[in-house]
């Protein structure tokens, strides 16, 4: 699906509670945020996704208020400053549970990365509006995006997936 | 330490009433409305004024503003720009979002509470007819005392037959699920959870979250004091009786299907402790009535549909952050009973009730977006909330149900908006600062 420059689809522009939202593509709901790290904190990202690691060892659906496809971290260098780039690809659009994903960036530690942002709201943790408005100024909306299973929710997959296994198992019990 | 002596007493209490009256009010003249303000001082009940003489009352008054109506009472303007950005614009201007379109949308609003003259609202419940009537007349006087106070409109509350319990035109059961504030000395229900921290419902204390919100300013006018949501919701009787009977043979299998579209019958009796038979003893038991959960019990919604009222008001278990989203329910209905048998008379009756909370845009306004008007919720891909969403006629009802579910296509609506408003909640020190002039010290 080709985006218009923006982000948006002028004939259909729908509203969310803290301002207008990103259109539904064939991948799904999804942000691009990109922004400078504070010179110097680049370990601490590397910490952080240690972290994230350990965290989902423990607790495989501490996500799952996200409703994830998936999400990539990445540090990239321009012009001698630190970059970073979150990518997320999900099932609702970040405006719907953006309270419920800031409750968990606190309760998982996702916010420690940001706190390592330039511009990032000090008092996030009670001014969601800031955190989003962060999130939104930092976010590089797609021009083009492609899903090879277009607009299947993880939901569905996951079902997908679970009657496969459930299939596979009875035929291994019938022989 | 909740200060009973400050918070109206809306918030923390329910009072005895049998009828009721809202005045949206309209302040052009900040002499007159300060006047005004300052002859109904002493008749808002605090919390603790209110348990302390609700037997021998025979009314009881809150007053709340709009934003605008902060600065009609000469509010200045840097501490108006501190009110979250969702009251400052106004329930009406985020009606696309809210789901407030078609039928619902603010342009067909009836009662003036979408034009930014509305300003203030008084609230009177009062126990009989008799006392609203004297109460009304002794406000008409007042308002023809104050220069530029104008009443845009009004709306008269009446319960609804039989009166020994508390339900809408519809008949079903009301009050069951209210959340109880830490501090309040309330009890919850078996089954509402523990009592959540002051700061979810009244501004000045910590939340769920652990810490204090920011308040608004000056702390002089925002402590002690909440947001309401105003919705007043005609409920069309006839065409939901219709709906019924089109979809159910028998008597029984349309209470099924009501309580289906509810999630409780309408006695109050909930699915999921009863889901074969109506059970009015459970439905009136408040130690029983609320007291189940949905992840473990009814994951695939085969006692209460995934998509039903009840289900979305209140996900309990199925949602995250629960605590965060919790809401404070006031209000009454209004217009004439239906008697059952009786066709539809073209007469306007509804709810007319207030949401209170901390946040506005967190609690009320995610309850209608990602609750009540996403099609998508639980991933059931084409539903709104079967009683107060929005229905055009092309939205479904999926019933789960053994062997094959159910499904109810070309959904009608059974309410419509008809006004709808933000309001700011002041306690009762706030309500003599704004009397005073609302000058910073």
């Amino acid at each position: 699906m080709a985006i218009p420059k923006g982000g948006f689809f002028a004939d259909h522009v729908e509203k969310g509670r803290y301002g207008t939202i990103f259109p539904r593509t064939p991948a799904c709901y999804g942000f691009s945020i990109l922004a400078k790290i504070i010179a110097g904190r680049e370990e601490v990202f590397y910490e952080y996704a240690r972290n994230i690691e350990k965290t989902i060892a423990s607790q495989p659906d501490a996500l799952a208020v996200l409703k994830l496809h998936y999400l990539r971290w990445v540090l990239f260098p321009i012009k001698g400053d630190t970059y970073f780039m979150y990518q997320g690809i999900f099932d609702t659009d970040f405006d719907k549970y953006t309270e419920d994903a800031i409750a968990l960036f606190g309760a998982t530690g996702i916010t420690t990365v940001f706190e390592n942002l330039e511009g990032f709201p000090k008092d996030w943790k009670t001014n969601a509006p800031a955190f989003i408005k962060f999130v939104r100024e930092h976010h590089c909306p797609s021009f083009l995006e492609y899903g090879e299973y277009p607009y299947a929710s993880a939901e569905e997959i996951k079902k997908a997936l679970r009657v496969k296994a459930s299939l596979s198992e009875m035929l291994d019990q019938m022989q | 330490m909740l200060e009973f002596d400050d918070i109206q007493h809306i918030l923390l209490t329910r009072a005895p009433a049998l009828t009721g009256r809202y005045e949206f009010l309209s302040l052009k003249d900040r002499a007159g409305a300060r006047a005004w303000l300052a002859a109904m001082l002493d008749k808002v009940p605090s919390a603790k004024t209110m348990r302390e003489s609700v037997s021998s009352e025979n009314r009881w008054i809150t007053l709340a503003f709009t934003w605008q109506g902060l600065r009609a009472l000469g509010v200045d303007e840097a501490a108006l720009a501190t009110f979250p950005e969702e009251f400052r614009q106004g329930m009406a201007a985020r009606a696309e979002m809210l789901g407030d379109t078609g039928a619902n949308d603010p342009a067909h609003w009836i009662d003036e509470t979408a034009s930014p003259d509305l300003h203030a609202i008084a609230i009177l419940f009062a126990r009989d007819a008799a006392e609203r009537g004297r109460c009304e007349l002794e406000h008409r006087k007042l308002v023809a005392e104050c220069k530029g106070v104008e009443v845009l409109s009004t709306l008269d509350l009446e319960a609804t037959p039989p009166f020994e319990y508390a339900h809408d035109h519809f008949g079903y059961r009301d009050r069951l699920s209210q959340p109880v504030i830490e501090g309040s000395g309330d009890e919850p229900t078996p089954g509402s959870g523990a009592p959540l921290k002051p700061g979810e419902f009244i501004l000045g204390y910590p939340d769920e979250s652990g810490l204090q919100q920011p308040l608004p300013q000056p702390e002089a006018l925002s402590r002690n004091g909440s947001f309401m949501a105003y919705r007043r919701l005609e409920e069309h009787v006839g065409k939901f009786r219709d709906f019924l009977r089109a979809n159910g043979e028998t008597h029984e299998e349309q209470e099924l299907i009501a309580a289906k579209l509810m999630g409780r019958w309408r006695s109050g009796a909930p699915l999921t402790l009863a889901p074969e038979k109506d059970d009015p003893g459970l439905g009136a038991d408040l130690q029983r009535n609320n007291n189940f959960n949905y992840k473990q019990e009814d994951p695939q919604g085969y006692a209460v549909p995934l998509g039903s009222h009840m289900r979305r008001m209140n996900p309990r278990d199925t949602a995250a952050n629960m605590n965060r989203r919790r809401m404070i329910r006031r209000g009454a209905t209004y217009g004439p009973h239906l008697p059952e048998g009786t066709p539809e008379d073209g007469q306007e009756r509804g709810i007319a009730a207030f949401v209170i909370c901390g946040s506005l845009i967190r609690q009320f306004e995610f309850a209608q977006n990602v609750w009540v008007n996403d099609r998508n919720f639980h991933e059931l891909g084409n539903e709104h909330d079967p009683i107060i969403g929005a229905q055009d006629g092309t939205l479904e009802f999926k019933i789960p149900k053994r062997p094959i579910r159910r499904k109810i296509t070309g959904l009608p609506a059974f309410t419509t908006v008809r006004g709808g408003a933000y309001f700011f909640l002041p306690g009762l020190k706030a309500l003599r600062w704004l009397a005073a002039g609302a000058t910073r010290g």
